[in-house]
């Protein structure tokens, strides 16, 4: 195995996410897949949007690309499309993906584009400020919700499952290994892979709510009876992970995996 | 030399296309470009192609500029609904520095306006439509044949400038049909891709050229693209004086080859006392009036833009230098008027000839308005 520091640019060191988000913990896991994987860095590409999970890509030694808000699945499916052998990926955040993106991460779900999208969600947007996104949960403090949130949330999962995603995945920052073993595996997945993986943003989420820091908040997230899990539903329901304990509500593990046709575009289809 | 055939305008567009190289289209339909979009899906795979109906417009440009970043030569093509979409994208590609085409089939607005009729009224969103600075380099053709030649060139000024080409035509254009012989082999220009180490590889340094070379994604340089204010390594950075100086260098690349990009057709000024200012199918109308004017007697020329942006400050002033009136005549409430009057800078008198109802300004209307001795408005 290769040193995951292979796939840094150290010289763009000091990153900027804040002390005790857990982005930094993905970015790592992200790596250890990519380094099981052992796929061939100049053949990597990550797409972002905006958002502090976008900002990962500046550190990551790929070919990185650093979009437009929300537009990240879109940007991908044009440099898949024009380059097959490229691993296309995109690191996204859930104000990122599922608000002002949330119709481009649909219809690459629906498309079954090769490529593997991994939500950061903190419940929260961080750059801006703490103002609500569309994952905050009801009743929840954020800068434009000072008396709680009175919108209910998104479950990414099942968007993306009702957008006709052929995997999707929710993991735990909490949960690092299991997060590498998912994101691998999504990675193999042939066609358009989703996975969420929930981190935290205690510099506003965690200080509004008061739910504690950094390491309270990924306590939290990592209790084993923090919740019951429930399927999102029976029939669909391929892998759960049963070691991981999640939030209330919040099933992790592989929810979904179907292996469907691939859209590569319209092509000539007899090219090798 | 293929033999001469009826070919539509919007057509043609696909066709310059192909000729030059282009390899992905992404796109979303709207009328009066949809034709563009449905040339390239049945031509596009047998030249080795790849197409994809996006969403909205503005994963249309977003797709076009993965694409290019990956090594292809990417399009789109919309009209003003959608233009307003794609001027997000527009800023992104002009600031990464990603070469591409974006098409924009004029029809009225603003909104959904007239959906089938023609219109001028995004010369001005074609320049300033994206926010912040930027330089722009518009294409505006008045015929079939010179649909083809300017999508040709469209593509070969992005790739040459790294920068966004936006074609610029209207309805009455894109649903043309004309008789005409298009060339099968064009001179085609490639980005210039770096000759250096990718250890040595700094992404957005440019020599005296201001160009900076452009590897693809996967040929061994990786490298980083953002929006955001970036250093030579193209990563971020805060730093006004890095910003500044990238700002500077973008702008620099177009206005320091200014001479280069714009082109006009100079018709008939050189004994003339009166001189129509239009472009696109307007060009068309006032050809046809300088003509009719010359055979009653009256020595008018005109000035024919076919580049809109960098705008041809140059020839208008030379044109105005020669005549008493120049005579600005457009499919909108007067957009272009007002850089006729910068640059004919007093030394001809500028009137206007609008409207804006979705009918083509015809050549007996422009007769009309030189034997009245004065503009519609």
């Amino acid at each position: 195995m290769t040193d995951v520091k292979t796939y840094l640019r150290e010289w763009a060191m000091p990153h900027v996410l804040c002390p005790g988000c857990a982005h930094g913990i993905v970015m790592r896991g992200f790596l250890e897949a990519i380094n099981q994987l052992q796929l061939d860095q100049d053949k990597v590409a990550v797409v972002a949007g905006i958002g502090c999970s976008s900002r990962i890509v500046g550190y990551i030694d790929f070919c990185t690309l650093h979009g437009t808000h929300g537009r990240a699945p879109a940007f991908a499916t044009g440099l898949k499309l024009a380059r097959p052998d490229l691993h296309v990926m995109v690191i996204t955040g859930d104000g990122d993906g599922l608000a002002i993106g949330g119709n481009h991460l649909i219809h690459a779900a629906r498309r079954n584009i090769d490529m593997t999208v991994m939500l950061l969600n903190n419940s929260i947007y961080g750059m801006t400020g703490g103002q609500a996104a569309p994952t905050t949960p009801a009743g929840a403090v954020a800068s434009t919700t000072p008396a709680g949130n009175t919108e209910p949330n998104f479950d990414a999962c099942k968007l993306m499952i009702g957008a006709g995603a052929s995997y999707v995945a929710r993991v735990l920052a909490a949960n690092p290994i299991e997060m590498s073993k998912v994101i691998a595996d999504g990675v193999r997945h042939p066609g358009f892979s989703f996975i969420e993986i929930v981190s935290d943003c205690p510099e506003y989420y965690g200080r509004y709510n008061k739910v504690g820091g950094g390491a309270e908040m990924l306590t939290w997230m990592a209790r084993r009876d923090a919740g019951v899990a429930v399927p999102l539903s029976e029939k669909r329901f391929v892998e759960h992970v049963p070691s991981s304990a999640v939030p209330p509500g919040m099933v992790t593990g592989v929810l979904e995996r179907d292996i469907r046709p691939v859209f590569t575009g319209v092509r000539k289809q007899d090219q090798s | 030399m293929s033999g001469a055939r009826l070919v539509q305008g919007n057509e043609a567009c696909a066709r310059g296309a192909l000729a030059a190289g282009c390899n992905f289209y992404g796109g979303y339909p709207i009328t009066p470009s949809s034709e563009i979009a449905e040339h390239m899906v049945r031509m596009l795979p047998d030249a080795g192609g790849v197409f994809v109906q996006m969403e909205d417009e503005i994963a249309s440009l977003a797709a076009v500029i993965g694409a290019s970043l990956a090594g292809s030569k990417a399009m789109t093509a919309t009209s003003g609904p959608g233009f307003s979409l794609m001027q997000e994208h527009i800023g992104f590609a002009v600031m990464a520095e990603v070469p591409c085409v974006i098409v924009d089939v004029m029809r009225g607005g603003p909104s959904t306006g007239l959906p089938t009729s023609p219109s001028q009224g995004d010369v001005m969103q074609a320049r300033w439509g994206t926010h912040g600075d930027h330089p722009a380099i518009v294409l505006a053709p008045s015929s079939v044949g010179e649909v083809f030649d300017l999508t040709v060139r469209a593509f070969n000024l992005a790739e040459r400038f790294r920068t966004p080409v936006i074609l610029l035509y209207d309805e009455v254009i894109g649903h043309t049909r004309e008789s005409v012989q298009l060339p099968e082999k064009v001179e085609i220009v490639d980005r210039v891709r770096p000759d250096v180490a990718p250890a040595d590889f700094l992404p957005k340094a440019a020599d005296a050229t201001g160009v900076p070379p452009l590897p693809a994604f996967g040929d061994g340089y990786r490298f980083h693209v953002t929006g955001l204010s970036h250093d030579e390594r193209g990563f971020p950075t805060d730093d006004g004086h890095v910003a500044g100086a990238l700002l500077e260098r973008i702008h620099g690349k177009v206005s320091a080859h200014e001479d280069e990009i714009t082109s006009a057709d100079m018709f008939m000024l050189d004994d003339a006392d009166v001189a129509f200012f239009a472009y696109g199918i307007v060009g068309r109308s006032a050809r046809e009036a300088v003509l009719r004017c010359r055979e009653a007697g009256i020595k008018v020329g005109l000035i024919r833009p076919t580049t809109l942006w960098p705008f041809p400050s140059r020839q208008v002033a030379e044109a105005a230098a020669q005549v008493d009136r120049v005579i600005v005549a457009e499919m909108n409430l007067g957009q272009m008027i007002g850089e006729v009057e910068r640059a004919t800078a007093g030394r001809a008198e500028v009137v206007g000839h609008m409207r804006a109802d979705g009918e083509p300004i015809t050549p007996s209307e422009l007769v009309g308005v030189v034997s009245a001795g004065g503009g519609g408005h």
